[in-house]
């Protein structure tokens, strides 16, 4: 009997004891300057976390894990792809370790999920992959810094290049059925059809199609092109579909960055040679900058560097950036956020950045056609468009009145 | 034995909060609507025998209907919180319709397809729902008292209150004669048809008590979260509600509720330390599911028996 009251009370006792862990001070000056780093590790999108993750430990490890005389803390939180657990983690990172900075996520809803949050707890947090359009459009909040792009930013200039350079004027699109595939196709049509080109189909599959033969049988054979958007084992899948079904050499094939994004361009074969694409970067960028990045990365992480590992990289070197500018004082935080959002890098892998006074930022797009190179598969640069702002050649005001590029946005001409 | 056990659970529950961190605040808030959901989800695993596999259907019907109404037509608390429960409660009568007359292997496939069918509208339904974006920015309530919600420490005495709640209504329903009935179902339900129970009945019944306690804890996750995604309402969600029930013990109420805190608390402790949190987690289910059957519950059970011997 007297042994289960010991039990309880050691219980009890444990209980107590972890609840009570202390409170994060932010009165502790000249600590280490902590940044939070939240993606997914576990879970569908875990190669993609982890080459995030692997991006921004490159460049503090480059950095010598310092700035400003003071050493950095990373400190990382796995959010398994949920927005919901994306919010606990990020809650246990500011209130539990007291970060200064957050960085990371992949899914736009989680993007979304955390801009109230830490717009009221005032800490500056980066986004450098999560790509949602009316993150820095139509919802934008006031402590987030977008790093990283917009999704129909990249498919803006290609719309104008598709018509006037490679001369389409018909074409089908095809594409992952949620809003990452309607932004990124939907910005196509508008500036492809401003040029005066014309849409003449528009297919969705659902997220994680592994087989698109019904979609393929059904693509209009008077196209003189075909758009697609898919990531990951879809766009592997598709690409490959699409020359088994003879229609390479029929139609040829363009799409959204992350068709032939380099997180898949390895797994590809012939089946990839020859198509073009366009983002806001390619692994194969002619700079020292993004030489140096993309050797670092391959050794690092022993793989090809893409735009997921580019991301983070720059995003961890804004942070460093904007730090040094304020001496490291990052417990200013009104001072740490306008460090954030003024600050203008040359020399990301990328290429030079900026941010317009929506918070996105203005930077190169390049349109990449996929060649075969010493053996390997790369995404050549043919075109840079430089300076791209997510409203492209639109005024903001006027373009801001137009609806979010859905489904239905823009609409198919009949 | 029982007393120093429920001091035990007051202390942490009731006279700790205020004094701990505000992350762990909101973990214990976490614990607890994870506790309602695991506790509702016991009526149908635990005291009907029925297994669902869809029941965050219900967990992300009310928070959608909470989340479009206060971020779209800013309805008050009382509002939002009342067409929640309505709404599940006119879903649960609608797919009971489709389930109660099955068991089983049946049961857990239509309820999974049904709860597919729910996350699809919310995947889907994007003027409505905002698709996969899912609905962000909505406020706590405002109850018209001098207590803002937005405090985490009111917050969490709120949900704290809605669990016992929650927990007394689902005890009474329990103990009454229409749920010591679902008992005898359980056990063995052509005995119960031949003894003139309409065994369809109780059931269709319990399938919809269940759900309307699985809104409650939506509505509440919708609240503390100011957030919803179609994730709430995946088959993902609605596994984990499950493995809280068989980790608690399955037909012991308060067993799942601990359940549910287990593993709040290990998937954000754990995680934090090693990336391989999956692992041990799923460890802790392999090693309940061979040395401790009925869950944690079942052994404090025999535990409590032990001690009075």
């Amino acid at each position: 009997m007297k042994k289960r009251y010991i039990f309880f009370g050691l219980v009890v006792l444990a209980l107590v004891g972890l609840a009570i862990t202390p409170a994060p001070s932010f009165a502790k000056a000249k600590g280490p300057i902590k940044i939070g780093f939240f993606a997914p590790l576990t879970g569908h999108a875990a190669q993609t976390g982890r080459d995030m993750l692997s991006g921004l430990q490159l460049f503090l490890i480059h950095q010598n894990w310092q700035v400003a005389g003071r050493k950095i803390k990373l400190i990382s939180e796995d959010t398994e792809a949920k927005p919901a657990v994306a919010m606990t983690k990020v809650r246990k990172l500011v209130e539990k370790d007291g970060v200064h900075v957050l960085i990371g996520g992949l899914m736009a809803s989680t993007g979304y999920a955390l801009m109230p949050y830490v717009d009221a707890k005032k800490i500056p947090a980066i986004y450098a992959i999560m790509a949602s359009d009316d993150l820095t459009q139509r919802h934008r909040g006031k402590w987030m810094v977008r790093t990283g792009w917009a999704s129909s930013q990249p498919s803006h200039p290609f719309g104008d290049y598709a018509y006037k350079t490679l001369g389409f004027r018909k074409i089908v699109t095809i594409g992952y059925d949620y809003a990452f595939g309607w932004e990124v196709i939907g910005g196509f049509q508008q500036t492809f059809e401003d040029a005066g080109g014309r849409i003449i189909q528009k297919l969705w599959t659902p997220v994680g199609t592994l087989d698109y033969g019904p979609y393929l049988g059904r693509i209009n054979k008077d196209a003189d092109a075909v758009f697609a958007l898919f990531f990951g084992s879809g766009a592997l899948n598709f690409v490959k579909q699409y020359k088994q079904y003879g229609l390479k050499d029929k139609i040829p094939l363009i799409g959204g960055g992350t068709t032939t994004d380099e997180h898949v361009l390895p797994s590809m074969g012939d089946e990839a040679i020859g198509v073009i694409t366009a983002l806001h970067y390619s692994e194969a960028i002619d700079n020292p900058v993004n030489k140096k990045f993309r050797e670092a990365f391959k050794e690092y992480a022993g793989k090809m560097a893409s735009y997921y590992g580019e991301g983070p990289y720059t995003g961890g070197k804004w942070i460093i950036e904007a730090a040094k500018k304020i001496n490291g004082d990052v417990e200013n935080k009104e001072a740490f956020l306008k460090a954030l959002k003024t600050l203008k890098i040359t020399d990301a892998p990328r290429g030079p950045i900026e941010l317009d006074k929506y918070g996105n930022p203005i930077q190169n797009i390049y349109i990449r056609k996929v060649q075969r190179i010493n053996g390997e598969l790369h995404n050549t640069v043919i075109k840079t468009y430089p300076k791209v702002s997510q409203f492209w050649t639109y005024n903001p005001e006027e373009y801001l009145k137009q609806p979010l590029y859905s489904r239905n946005y823009p609409p198919l001409k009949k | 034995m029982k007393i120093l056990g429920i001091i035990a659970a007051f202390v942490f529950l009731v006279i700790l909060p205020p004094f701990i961190s505000s992350y762990w605040l909101t973990i214990l808030t976490q614990m607890l609507i994870f506790a309602v959901l695991a506790m509702s989800l016991d009526i149908l695993m635990g005291y009907s025998g029925l297994a669902s596999f869809g029941h965050c259907a219900y967990f992300g019907t009310a928070a959608y209907v909470v989340a479009i109404l206060t971020t779209r037509y800013q309805v008050g608390f009382l509002g939002s919180a009342g067409s929640a429960l309505l709404a599940t409660a006119v879903l649960g009568l609608i797919f009971g319709l489709l389930v109660a007359h099955t068991a089983g292997v049946y049961f857990l496939m239509i309820t999974l397809a049904l709860g597919m069918v729910i996350w699809g509208l919310a995947f889907r339904w994007v003027s409505m729902t905002g698709g996969d974006n899912g609905i962000a920015g909505i406020p706590r309530p405002h109850m018209g008292i001098p207590l803002s919600f937005d405090n985490p420490v009111v917050f969490y005495y709120f949900t704290f209150v809605v669990f016992l709640l929650c927990l007394l209504l689902l005890y009474l329903f329990i103990q009454s004669p229409f749920g010591q009935s679902l008992l005898g179902i359980r056990e063995s339900e052509s005995r119960m048809r031949s003894l003139g129970y309409n065994t369809w009945l109780h059931k269709y019944l319990a399938y919809v008590v269940a759900g309307i306690f699985g809104g409650v804890a939506g509505i509440l996750w919708s609240y503390y979260n100011g957030f919803v995604s179609p994730m709430d309402a995946e088959l993902t969600s609605s596994f984990e509600a499950f493995l809280m029930v068989i980790l608690g013990g399955a037909g012991t109420l308060l067993g799942p509720a601990v359940g549910a805190g287990i593993i709040v608390f290990l998937k954000n402790f754990v995680s934090a330390y090693t990336q391989r949190w999956l692992l041990i987690i799923g460890a802790v289910y392999i090693l309940t599911i061979m040395y401790a059957p009925g869950g944690l519950g079942g052994l404090v059970k025999q535990f409590l028996k032990g001690g009075e011997k």
